[in-house]
């Protein structure tokens, strides 16, 4: 509650890329929309991203975070969102994947 | 994301208001829903019901798939009186996770011994309130007994709109307390919001079940704001 803006996190990722906005940064913000099991962030949790790799906040407790940010560098190059899903389905799930046991859904896109 | 919506978004924010970030997921244009918006059909129910859970997530909308983030601010109890009752009920509001706030001039009470990690102000509340005014997302809880103390701050919760207004004392001590409101100026439909004797009845007769029974209350109206128009009716 939830933000300084009042929130519980230190660095509110939201602030951030605002910040970023007004140094003339391009700027990818990721926010997990649905989740099943167990998953560490809530939906609405946002990752924030600039063209340099630069990231603050986070969409899972660590494990899907890198390819977010790779995907993140897709986005601001053609500007078009897109939804990202990851979970523990098979073996490789180890390695790209969320060792939870949780699965989730991530939207990123360019802001701007 | 629309530059316009994440500044109007975080200004919402910084200003404790309640704001929806809401994305049409079909083609990525997005604004932001401030709470008291009008929004029409389907989305404006879907929309009404995440500002009073809080909760996010995706709507399906005539055939159109919707994000809505939810921002509120975080709910902050204000308790005037820094109390037996007090005592209890910081420690559960906190876990429940509320922000805190105790204000007693009486410096005997409001002591860090008493309540240590706690926001703590041994100063009137009409110049606390000033420094940090009460807002729609604040609860206030007047726990004192002394109308010195109370009163100020009973009304400037009412006139603040805050979601629970509650008041320690007999439904004798209270009908007094209306009384001198009423003579204060604060108009009777705002009197009538003040929860007194404070608390769901549930028999609470030790401080710390007063406070269960306190709590229970603020969340049930923070929780079911705006619906309890529709509760009377089912009645």
């Amino acid at each position: 509650m939830p933000q300084s803006v009042e929130t519980h996190e230190p660095r509110d990722p939201l602030l951030i890329a605002e910040e970023w906005m007004k140094d003339g940064k391009d700027v990818a913000v990721a926010t997990v929309v649905e989740t099943w099991g167990s998953a560490p962030r809530p939906v609405g949790s946002h990752l924030v991203i600039d063209s340099e790799g630069l990231f603050e906040g986070s969409v899972s407790g660590g494990c899907v975070e890198g390819a977010v940010i790779a995907e993140a560098a897709e986005v601001i190059a053609d500007g078009k969102p897109r939804m990202l899903e990851f979970g523990v389905a098979d073996e490789t799930a180890w390695r790209v994947g969320l060792s939870c046991g949780g699965r989730i859904k991530v939207y990123v896109e360019r802001l701007g | 994301m629309d530059p316009y919506s994440l500044k109007k978004l975080n200004q919402c924010r910084r200003e404790r208001r309640a704001a929806i970030l809401l994305t049409d997921l079909g083609d990525g244009r997005d604004r932001v829903v401030v709470e008291g918006d009008a929004v029409a059909g389907t989305l404006g129910e879907a929309i009404a019901a995440a500002f009073r859970s809080g909760k996010s997530g995706t709507v399906e909308v005539e055939g159109r798939s919707f994000f809505l983030n939810v921002h509120l601010p975080p709910p902050r109890l204000v308790m005037v009186g820094a109390v037996h009752i007090s005592q209890a009920l910081a420690p559960m509001a906190k876990i429940a996770g509320f922000d805190l706030h105790i204000i007693d001039p009486r410096t005997a009470f409001a002591s860090p011994e008493r309540f240590p990690d706690i926001r703590l102000d041994a100063e009137w509340p009409e110049d606390v309130l000033k420094k940090a005014p009460l807002d729609a997302y604040c609860a206030i809880a007047a726990l004192t007994h002394d109308p010195k103390i109370d009163d100020p701050a009973l009304k400037a919760a009412l006139e603040a709109e805050c979601f629970y207004v509650g008041a320690l004392g007999s439904r004798k001590t209270h009908a007094s307390r209306v009384e001198r409101l009423a003579a204060a100026g604060v108009p009777m439909p705002a009197i009538k919001r003040i929860r007194a004797p404070i608390g769901l009845p549930i028999g609470a007769a030790s401080p710390a079940e007063i406070a269960v029974a306190v709590l229970a209350e603020i969340i049930e109206a923070l929780r079911l704001r705006g619906l309890q128009d529709r509760k009377g009716e089912a009645a």
